[in-house]
């Protein structure tokens, strides 16, 4: 075992390093508010200048303007961007989740016309996927695409928790195209511009007072032929892609969440706290459920690097990290007192946070559901859902409400 | 990067596994519940094994392999409930080790065993070093150890000494009168040297209160760091067979929430039963990510082993409280009866989580370490 760089690692990081180093003083803050255009445009400034260095999109191919390089190396850059304390890309969804999946399922065109300006922040990306009624069961939208005579489309729906709406250009959204299908088959994955009449975005405030995230309305929204990804009908497997990027993109350095470092530095700060052995239970148990996560994070990457694809496991360390992290959140203002709840702390800003990052990406009891039967081979919950055209599906949704 | 087994560890384990499944230490385990004499003594087996040396270095006939290798054959010994006396063995080679030791060759060739009788060191809320009280909430202070020339007078009792019955020459860290540790090597037949075998519980883990009445040994020139370590030692291998415990666990339930029906359906289709198992699974990875971590800081990063054996140690032990009872509730009433396997894991969890300290204290050092540390 060895967690210590290789000598073509170490050069590849100290090339990282002394680039951000020259460069660290063109950084605009790590953060700011998402309605505030003038930060907004200077992350996209500065995501332009990572990118032209080719600390953007490391792992892409180099066809797409990536560095084709392994998730190492992506590690690496993260690992320097956060040492240097410099802000890292605007567009996280994009580039490591949409990019990902428009490389693997999009059309030469499309790759052609998206990729380059989504790397350099040009455009922004969002991911429309989740419905006020299908989070856990995505397959479940409802936001409905329509074949007009033209071969172009009719969108009519609503989505949520749509990061990055505001500012966004584009959006890869995932629609039903046939309801008289089982739900997994009848849906079409669609880039839409979010510029195109009939969008509509508004903000949707979360416990903090803050909109971080957004409602996105579509209203008879026309869009080309050309904005199918990966064919009508084959929306699922795009979604799934995207999903598995997902795992990729939350699963690495999420050991800081939580704030342990601020959190040991509280307890050992407080002579009563630092004496106190419920205390230092709590802190010993949630700082050692962070490590656990930061190594298996180790584990997952040495996985990664061998060409294995880290499997639905990798949703357990999202569950671990989000229950440490209320647990050393909680814990921490506990000693601070009321003052840990005033407006500009870092710990209320977590304990607004953290009760709705435990659905994000899954909820809890979901991950589990898909840990328990595809890394344990339980057998599934039985569903009513199997093989049933989406149509009927609803219609009897509708029928049990009314009765 | 590079944080999975190596192949020659991959080996390790496996010929580990092979070894104990020619032993039938389950049914053991149930028969010692009886008659807890009838325990097999797989020393022979071990010392085969070469498990006995497996930090001796090679020139002194031993494997010259770290504490990880020895926490993947503790992790074996775990699954199966095997008695084999490697939190007393280990942690006292580390300290003969780094003493230089005479007896070195001959307990790698498993000529002789030696057990560790563990001191814990200080922390900041104990300033001295302590050893396992009989009973009670108060650690007890460390023997006296009184240097004289090249050998060390001891007196003083330690309890609940893992592995102590079987011994031949203890490992024995005492504190000198200036309070610095101080480490002897004391034949087990020396005067003044008892032993009262212990057995509280789990018989597959063999006790003893050993007592020095002014005993004579052999001083073991290893300084403190070198002690500090042996406690941190002892505690990554109950770890590790903690985690071997939770693995077994976790196998039995699932096999059994995959056969059992009612209401017309598996019990593992059910999401109460589900989620669970699933909870034993988190644990058993993050356990294993801090047995990973342990293993590698005590081979690269010594200054962090504090910290991540007692991780380890602490998310091990909570693991198999966890996992032991999950099991018994799994099974239903039967679980809770001597004609399953699932009380003997309950009785390690039990009796485990009490030893050396304590998952508490384990976690409490966690706490302590990061405090002292906070970048880490």
């Amino acid at each position: 075992m060895d967690l210590n760089d290789t000598p073509e690692q170490a050069e590849y990081r100290e090339k990282v390093r002394s680039w951000l180093e020259a460069h660290k003083g063109e950084a605009p803050p790590r953060s700011g508010s998402s309605e505030d255009k003038a930060y907004i445009d200077s992350r996209r400034a500065w995501q332009r200048k990572l990118a032209e260095a080719g600390l953007a999109g490391v792992t892409w191919p180099n066809e797409y303007g990536g560095q084709g390089l392994g998730p190492i190396e992506q590690v690496t850059v993260n690992q320097e961007i956060s040492r240097t304390q410099v802000p890292g890309i605007l567009d996280v969804i994009g580039i490591g989740m949409l990019g990902p999946a428009i490389i693997a399922h999009g059309s030469e065109e499309q790759k052609s016309r998206y990729l380059g300006a989504m790397l350099h922040g040009d455009e922004v990306w969002c991911q429309l996927f989740s419905e006020p009624a299908a989070g856990s069961d995505l397959a479940a939208v409802q936001t409905r695409a329509r074949r007009n005579d033209d071969g172009t489309w009719t969108l009519n729906g609503q989505k949520v928790w749509t990061t990055n709406a505001q500012f966004a250009s584009f959006g890869l959204l995932l629609a039903r195209t046939d309801p008289d299908v089982p739900k997994h088959k009848g849906l079409t994955m669609f880039i839409v511009p979010m510029d195109a009449d009939g969008v509509t975005v508004r903000g949707l405030r979360q416990i903090s007072g803050e909109a971080e995230f957004n409602e996105v309305f579509f209203d008879d929204v026309k869009v080309d032929e050309d904005a199918v990804v990966g064919g009508a009908g084959n929306g699922w497997g795009t979604a799934l892609t995207v999903l598995m990027f997902e795992r990729l993109t939350i699963g690495f350095g999420s050991e800081n969440f939580g704030s342990p470092a601020q959190l040991t530095a509280t307890v050992a700060g407080d002579p009563a706290a630092r004496a106190d052995s419920d205390v230092r239970q709590r802190l010993g148990e949630a700082l050692t459920e962070l490590l656990a996560v930061r190594f298996n994070g180790y584990r997952a990457l040495t996985m990664l690097q061998r060409g294995q694809i880290p499997g639905p496991e990798a949703g357990l360390a999202k569950v671990t990290m989000v229950n440490a992290a209320v647990a050393a959140t909680d814990l921490g203002a506990d000693i601070v007192g009321p003052d840990a709840l005033g407006p500009d702390t870092e710990w209320s800003y977590l304990i607004s946070f953290l009760p709705g990052l435990k659905s994000a990406g899954g909820t809890e009891q979901i991950l589990r559901n898909t840990v328990g039967e595809r890394v344990l081979g339980l057998p599934p919950e039985p569903r009513l859902d199997k093989g049933v055209p989406f149509s009927e599906l609803r219609a009897k949704e509708k029928e049990a409400l009314a009765s | 990067m590079n944080f999975a087994l190596s192949d020659e560890q991959e080996f390790l384990r496996e010929a580990a596994r092979g070894t104990l499944s020619r032993h039938k230490t389950i049914e053991a385990a149930h028969a010692a519940l009886e008659d807890a004499s009838a325990l097999p003594d797989l020393w022979a087996t071990a010392v085969e094994a070469g498990w006995t040396g497996l930090l001796i270095d090679e020139e002194h006939g031993g494997a010259g392999l770290g504490v990880f290798d020895a926490m993947l054959v503790a992790e074996e010994c775990g699954r199966v409930l095997a008695p084999v006396p490697l939190l007393g063995v280990v942690p006292a080679t580390a300290i003969l080790g780094a003493a230089g030791d005479e007896s070195l060759q001959a307990a790698a060739a498993g000529e002789i065993r030696p057990v560790y009788v563990p001191a814990r060191p200080p922390s900041e809320r104990e300033r001295g070093w302590t050893v396992e009280p009989r009973a009670g909430m108060s650690r007890a202070e460390a023997p006296d150890a009184t240097v004289e020339g090249g050998d060390v007078v001891l007196d003083g009792t330690f309890s609940f000494v893992p592995d102590a019955p079987g011994a031949d020459l203890f490992v024995a860290v005492g504190e000198s009168e200036q309070g610095d540790p101080v480490a002897a090597a004391v034949a087990a037949d020396t005067e003044g040297v008892s032993v009262e075998p212990v057995v509280r519980y789990d018989p597959t883990h063999p006790l003893g209160h050993v007592s020095f009445s002014n005993a004579r040994g052999r001083r073991l020139d290893a300084d403190p760091p070198a002690l500090t370590d042996a406690w941190y030692v002892a505690q990554s291998l109950i770890a590790a067979e903690s985690i071997g415990a939770v693995q077994t666990c976790l196998d039995m339930s699932v096999e059994y929430a995959k056969e059992r029906f009612t209401f017309g359906r598996a019990i593992g289709s059910y999401q109460a039963i589900k989620h669970e198992l699933v909870e034993v699974l988190r644990r058993l990875e993050n356990a294993r990510g801090l047995e990973y971590y342990a293993g590698w800081a005590r081979g690269s990063k010594p200054e962090e082993f504090p910290l991540a054996a007692s991780a380890a140690r602490s998310t091990a032990g909570r693991a198999l409280d966890f996992a032991a009872r999950s099991m018994i509730n799994v099974h239903g009433g039967i679980g809770a009866t001597w004609e399953h396997d699932a009380p003997l894991f309950f009785r390690r969890a039990e009796l485990s989580r009490r030893l050396l300290g304590g998952t508490h204290d384990a976690t409490d050092r966690a706490a302590e370490e990061a405090m002292l540390a906070p970048a880490a």
